[in-house]
């Protein structure tokens, strides 16, 4: 019996008892779209953190004042004051794999302009920071060097911040108040979306650090330092050169801590990665239990189907069925009901991700990839649970089979 | 299998020379066939007779390839198949042998049609090819109109016809009949009979005949009685 007409007999037989083929079905169905959906979210989830670290900028590194462990006692970062804008100066001046330095310091307050107000982030930073955070301008220019050496009292605006105070009015040379303190708008920054660790960047004002460390706090230190370095191979040099100038200037000893954190987006990248990648292959795993329990579903009604049509094999036999016909048959059964419960699956596992990742803000794009493979799996599960009913059927002596009752 | 293997064989399709069968039950000997020697020639028709336990379902299990002899030789139309591994052995039901069971063993939920054309979907045989053949038995067994029917919509008699017309399909050397009429009332006994009768008589068509019925067993030409695993009585009916 050739593979067409085996077909034939495998699907016709699988739809003379519909009820059962599509409650059989229903194992791998659900197995292969909870795997697909799972994998296709956790996908999702990784490339939205993965943009949203690397919308920080390329090349970049984080100094922060504290360490993670100091003397035993472990700080939070900011928890001390230990940057300074000297120190900002000396990697700018020392460090030739550092392109760009930017000291920073962080505040949150209420903004005014007119009658509107908004309690917004404020960032004092260097002239410098739209380079290093890979930014664009979209109204205005940013403030330079000579602004942020006379702590001028200028700033640029966020998309939100622009928004919500201004509305439709054109924001460049307008003055608005922080702590009383009036700033003109120089400049609008381009959207960018909430990124990192799930603030909104674009609800931001930026201004001169000295302007803010001076006038508005009444402080010296920093909150922060940013370095983008001169290409993605000089990233991990510049982190040491930067590391070994600090403990120098901070005349940290030999075997003790760091009292500042040197943060590599590269390296925060490819840690978060492996985590979501991991998370991934962990739900797949766990999806992929479901799809076993299905295919012992399959074996399960493939063996009670065999028994029940014992006397069908039987006469099969006697008019000259060879046993590969017969275990050809209830393998292509089982096989059948699998890869159109993957198929299904797919489908079903597609519109449930891409209605999750609506939800949660995710895009959600469904691969080629684990998309074969799910098939590959649906079609493995139905031969591997399909063989052995398949091969007891073909096992069959058929004077005993043909006087089955 | 193909064609040219079959061998005429001086008129004889059947041959058994010191054919034996025996069961092992817990590693007890029961013998079923104790020796069994026949020759029957083309064209025959043949009852075999006796009481149950007599070894006929034996020896016409081992006629039909289901089974294979302990011991002896056993050719069709030739070919020695006491040998044959179980796949050789369904290409030789499929190519040279036509069953008739007591309770049909049709398919069920298939239709009429289908069932006839199953022998010849194992031989390979072309959709086109098989619904001829198919159509044509089933006009010859009387049963034109009866094509898209399933087994549980024809009565006894209509679904032993359609097994006749399965058993011909691949133009087999013999016909293995194993109580045809046993689930039949009498009325359609003899019209299955007669069916038979006039295959073996027009069409020269080889039957074997199962029966512990002695009205059944008078249709054939000759009759072979088994008691106790051997053949006592192997007589030309004068009747015929």
């Amino acid at each position: 019996m050739n593979l067409p007409e085996a077909m034939k007999v495998s699907t016709r037989a699988l739809y003379k008892n519909k009820m059962r083929s599509v409650l059989t079905g229903l194992g791998v169905i659900i197995g292969i779209a909870a795997v697909v959906a799972l994998v296709s979210i956790g996908q999702g989830v990784s490339r939205k953190i993965e943009s949203q670290i690397s919308a920080l900028g390329s090349n970049l590194l984080m100094i922060l004042p504290g360490s993670t462990s100091m003397g035993g006692v472990h700080g939070g970062f900011g928890s001390v004051n230990t940057l300074m804008p000297s120190d900002a100066a000396a990697i700018a001046n020392q460090i030739p794999d550092a392109l760009y330095v930017s000291p920073g310091v962080r505040w949150v307050g209420q903004t005014v302009y007119q009658n509107q107000n908004w309690a917004t982030s404020i960032m004092g930073v260097g002239s410098s920071f739209p380079m290093i955070r890979d930014w664009p301008i979209t109204e205005g220019n940013f403030f330079d060097k000579e602004d942020v050496d006379a702590a001028a009292n200028v700033c640029a605006i966020g998309q939100v911040v622009k928004e919500q105070l201004f509305g439709g009015i054109d924001p460049i040379g307008k003055i608005i108040k922080i702590k009383n303190l009036p700033f003109r708008v120089v400049a609008v920054m381009a959207a960018k979306g909430t990124a990192g660790f799930g603030q909104d960047q674009d609800d931001m004002i930026l201004a001169p650090y000295t302007t803010i460390q001076k006038k508005l706090l009444g402080i010296d230190y920093l909150s922060f330092i940013f370095v983008k370095a001169i290409s993605s191979s000089s990233v991990n040099a510049a982190q040491q050169e930067i590391e070994s100038l600090l403990r120098q200037r901070h005349n940290i000893k030999t075997g003790s801590d760091n009292d500042f954190t040197i943060r590599n987006v590269t390296d925060m990248l490819a840690a978060v990665m492996n985590i979501t990648g991991l998370l991934t292959i962990f739900l797949g795993s766990i999806a992929s239990i479901s799809l076993i329990v299905g295919g012992i579903g399959i074996m399960n009604i493939m063996l009670v189907s065999v028994t029940e049509r014992t006397r069908e094999i039987g006469i099969r036999m006697a008019v000259g069925a060879k046993r590969r016909d017969i275990l050809l048959q209830f393998l292509l059964e089982a096989v059948t009901l699998s890869t159109i419960g993957g198929i299904i699956g797919i489908i079903l596992g597609s519109i449930l991700s891409i209605t999750a990742g609506s939800f949660i803000k995710i895009p959600i794009s469904i691969n080629v990839f684990p998309v074969l493979i799910a098939f590959f799996f649906s079609f493995a599960v139905g031969v591997f649970f399909g063989l052995y009913p398949a091969t007891k059927a073909s096992k069959l002596n058929p004077i005993e089979a043909l006087r089955y009752e | 299998m193909s064609q040219d293997t079959r061998q005429d064989n001086n008129g004889i399709v059947v041959k058994v020379v010191g054919l034996k069968k025996t069961y092992f039950l817990d590693h007890v000997a029961v013998p079923a066939i104790k020796e069994v020697n026949l020759e029957i020639p083309k064209g025959s028709f043949v009852s075999i007779t006796g009481a149950s336990g007599s070894g006929k379902t034996t020896f016409m299990n081992i006629l039909g390839c289901l089974d294979k002899p302990t011991e002896g030789e056993y050719f069709l139309q030739g070919t020695d198949v006491s040998s044959f591994t179980p796949d050789r052995l369904a290409e030789i039901r499929n190519e040279r042998i036509g069953f008739i069971f007591q309770n049909f063993n049709l398919l069920a939920r298939t239709s009429a049609m289908e069932n006839i054309e199953l022998p010849l979907v194992y031989s390979g045989t072309s959709r086109h090819e098989r619904v001829k053949k198919a159509l044509e038995l089933l006009e010859m067994m009387g049963l034109k109109g009866f094509e898209k029917h399933f087994p549980q919509q024809l009565s006894g008699g209509q679904q032993q016809r359609v097994a006749i017309a399965r058993a011909l399909v691949n133009s087999p050397s013999i016909i293995l009949a194993d109580e045809p009429t046993g689930n039949l009332d009498t009325k359609t006994s003899y019209e299955i009979m007669h069916v038979l009768k006039k295959l073996n008589e027009e069409m020269g068509v080889t039957i074997i005949l199962v029966t512990h019925e002695h009205d059944i067993a008078a249709y054939a030409q000759r009759i072979i009685t088994f008691r106790d695993g051997l053949i006592v009585s192997d007589t030309v009916n004068h009747e015929k």
